[in-house]
């Protein structure tokens, strides 16, 4: 299935060829380059955008400088991924505070793009870093979407505001005026899902951004929009000169193309992302992260991220302790299953992982009832012998096999894994340190 | 208004240009390279993909023969044939009682699917009851009650966080006792990598399956026509779960053309049946490949 393989596998595959060359020349550059910009329409860049983005690459890559440089390939995934970064912008980008409090904050976007529960998610995020949220419904149009909105406060904790279908720009200036009396030094207006052709809406959006002094405008855009992301956020940039961009759904296995056209095509920076489907689903965006996903070094960022709050550090040095003393055992074999539960879905860690995509993995996909089950293993055991599995003998191992309603010989493969892991971790630190 | 009309209408401002492009590309009567490649342009701004538009580019050259100074209606003519005989035209049919579960990822306009599904069913006679297997979205159960006045159905509906299967249950034991004739159920937005989403909507399947196994059975994915490339991914893997039979493609009424149906037909042969090109709850119709092509090129 050629045509699935990812942008991160293409470009792999391309460089795989071009790191094993001493010497690039033009020739083979502009051949990885076409495989290249094959990629990036697939993975939904604009095709402008992509031509663009290659001739600027080539141009950079064929010159004296590269066929200079001893590591040639290198080199060129090196131009490829800082020119990617710098198409979706250099630094992170952080939302600004109105001078005269409160700052209101108009979200627009098309229909489905994720607006509402991403209303959310900002206002959680904000009252996070300390800042009173007020939600404010002002998509009138769409059934039920005040009742959405009203439920996605709740969970952020957030205030929320309506005025059921009445006029959207009062109930903006309402909500403002709430806000004031009330405390709220933020305001999120939740407006309408439009399809861009629709003057009308369009004109409703531009009635709010001025009656209300909108300090920022952020466009939300479903990352797995195709050549079309280019046409909406022209569109929205025009008739309402946005301040920034949310892409949303980069939780699904998207190339997310997209990202890279509108920021190439408006120049807005793109601002947070969301991840997810509960309200803390929502991250800074990190346009050199997303360079090196597409380059197919892994989200390795967030990764580490995610381990890292999961993970407490001081059991982290306990570990390495026992690691050292070699006196690692089930105790702490069990709760290495249960620091691994914390980390979330394992799927989706995996795919963080550079290489360990969808595909190469097939139907090898980390089994969660696995884990859970050798859990229960240990957790069928005495503590004696968790400490010491030395004296784990057939008729104990019977006795955990009811214990967890599970075979002996399931019993017996955790304990060769277990002894499994010992050998490799005690391989591990004698060398000078660890891998990760 | 007609189904061409509308994805005229709603075509509007990119088929102007892309259109006009495309008849100057036809008047030059001169089938070149530079012809090919502009052709490639047009067809990659359509999300038709890189595979496919080569395949269509193939397709046409061989018609074209080797005769670069052909006849530019001629011409024209071929590449809407060829476009439409990668599309088909298999009509949506089922025979009574039939349970229809409609799915697809967050945000593409399932529910809305829904409401319009079951109107078009009420109109042509049948009865309908709805079934929200949407327990996990806020408010998604009130947006389908709406929808379901709207198509003047009834609609069985549990409290949000209930297991879907369980409305599911109910909605067909409901129509079992009244001899309903479709069964609509909507479910929840999932993006089609999340393990554990997929898992229980193979659920929902099976308790169809085995609850009413003497009703007609059809699974349709919903897809925005925004969508890009993904779209790809997202009926591979909902077909996998749960054997996808067609799809219905909404938002048809933006600029967007979503031209990656034609690689979905042209690599997995699933069709469309229904495409949404509006928010009034007649705005959904059944496709057409001719007019659908009319409005892509």
């Amino acid at each position: 299935m050629a045509a699935f393989a990812n942008l991160t596998d293409r470009i792999n595959h391309v460089f795989a060829k071009l790191k094993n060359r001493g010497a690039l020349t033009e020739l083979e550059i502009k051949q990885a380059m076409r495989e290249v910009r094959v990629a990036l329409l697939e993975a939904d860049v604009n095709f402008a955008v992509a031509k663009d983005f290659i001739n600027k690459v080539t141009d950079l890559a064929v010159g004296e400088e590269i066929l200079k440089s001893l590591t040639p390939g290198q080199q060129v995934i090196k131009i490829v991924h800082e020119q990617l970064i710098e198409l979706l912008g250099s630094t992170q980008s952080k939302l600004g505070v109105s001078p005269k409090l409160p700052t209101v904050i108009m979200m627009c976007g098309l229909q489905g793009a994720g607006k509402t529960t991403m209303c959310g998610k900002l206002a959680y995020y904000l009252q996070k870093h300390g800042k009173k949220v007020l939600l404010c419904a002002d998509d009138i149009y769409r059934p039920a979407a005040i009742k959405q909105l009203e439920i996605v406060a709740g969970k952020a904790k957030a205030g929320f505001f309506e005025m059921g279908q009445g006029n959207p720009t009062k109930i903006a200036q309402n909500a403002v005026a709430h806000a004031e009396k009330n405390g709220f030094d933020t305001v999120v207006i939740d407006t309408a899902g439009r399809l861009h052709i629709n003057a009308e809406l369009m004109e409703e959006l531009k009635s709010i951004k001025k009656a209300v002094n909108v300090f920022e405008t952020l466009l939300v855009v479903d990352s797995m929009t195709g050549q079309d992301a280019v046409n909406v956020a022209k569109t929205f940039d025009e008739e309402l000169d946005i301040t920034g961009v949310i892409m949303t759904k980069l939780d699904g296995d998207t190339r997310g193309g997209a990202t890279l056209s509108i920021k190439a095509v408006t120049g807005k920076p793109i601002k947070f992302v969301g991840t997810g489907e509960k309200m803390e689903d929502i991250e800074p965006f990190h346009p050199d992260r997303m360079a090196s996903r597409i380059l197919g070094m892994g989200d390795v960022l967030t990764l580490i991220e995610k381990a890292q709050t999961a993970i407490d550090e001081e059991q982290a040095n306990n570990l390495a302790r026992k690691l050292r003393e070699s006196s690692f055992d089930l105790n702490d074999y069990l709760e290495q299953f249960e620091q691994i539960a914390k980390m979330g879905d394992l799927n989706d860690i995996v795919g963080m992982i550079p290489g360990a995509s969808r595909l190469k993995l097939g139907d090898k996909k980390v089994d969660e009832a696995q884990i859970k089950r050798n859990k229960a293993i240990i957790q069928s055991m005495t503590k004696e012998e968790r400490t010491n599995p030395k004296i784990l003998n057939y008729s104990r191992r019977k006795r955990i096999a009811k214990g967890c309603g599970l075979q002996v010989q399931d019993v017996n493969r955790l304990i060769k894994q277990y002894e499994q892991t010992c050998e490799m971790m005690k391989r591990m630190t004698k060398q000078k340190r660890l891998p990760f | 208004m007609g189904f061409f009309q509308k994805i005229i209408d709603g075509l509007k401002k990119t088929r102007e240009k892309i259109s006009f492009k495309l008849s100057q590309l036809f008047k030059r009567g001169i089938f070149d390279e530079d012809f090919y490649d502009e052709l490639e342009f047009i067809l990659l701004s359509a999300d038709i993909g890189e595979e496919t538009t080569e395949e269509i580019i193939e397709r046409l050259r061989e018609r074209m023969g080797k005769d670069r100074t052909a006849d530019p209606q001629k011409a024209n003519k071929y590449l809407r044939e060829v476009l439409a005989d990668i599309l088909g035209d298999e009509k949506f049919a089922f025979s009574t009682p039939c349970v229809i579960l409609v799915a697809g990822v967050n945000g593409v306009g399932k529910t809305t699917t829904v409401g319009k599904l079951a109107n078009i069913f009420t109109k042509q006679g049948k009865s309908v009851v709805i079934a929200a297997a949407d327990t996990f979205r806020a408010a998604a159960g009130e947006q389908l009650e709406i929808w379901a006045n709207r198509a003047k159905v009834r609609i069985i509906k549990h409290e949000e966080g209930s297991d879907p299967a369980a409305v599911v249950f109910d909605a067909i034991s409901s129509a079992k006792s009244r001899g309903t004739d479709v069964v609509l159920v909507d479910t929840a937005g999932r993006l089609h990598n999340k393990k554990n989403l997929m898992e229980e909507l193979k659920k929902i399947n099976r308790v169809i399956e085995r609850e009413f196994p003497q009703a007609d059975r059809k699974n349709l994915i919903v897809l925005d026509a925004t969508t890009g490339q993904n779209a790809i991914q997202q009926v591979d893997i909902f077909n996998e779960a749960i054997d996808i039979d067609g799809i219905v493609l909404t938002k048809l009424d933006g600029t967007a053309k979503g031209g990656v149906v034609l690689a979905i037909k042209h690599d997995m042969d699933i069709p469309v049946y229904f495409v949404g090109v509006g928010e009034g709850i007649d705005d959904l119709m059944e496709f057409d490949a001719a007019s659908y092509v009319e409005g892509i090129i």
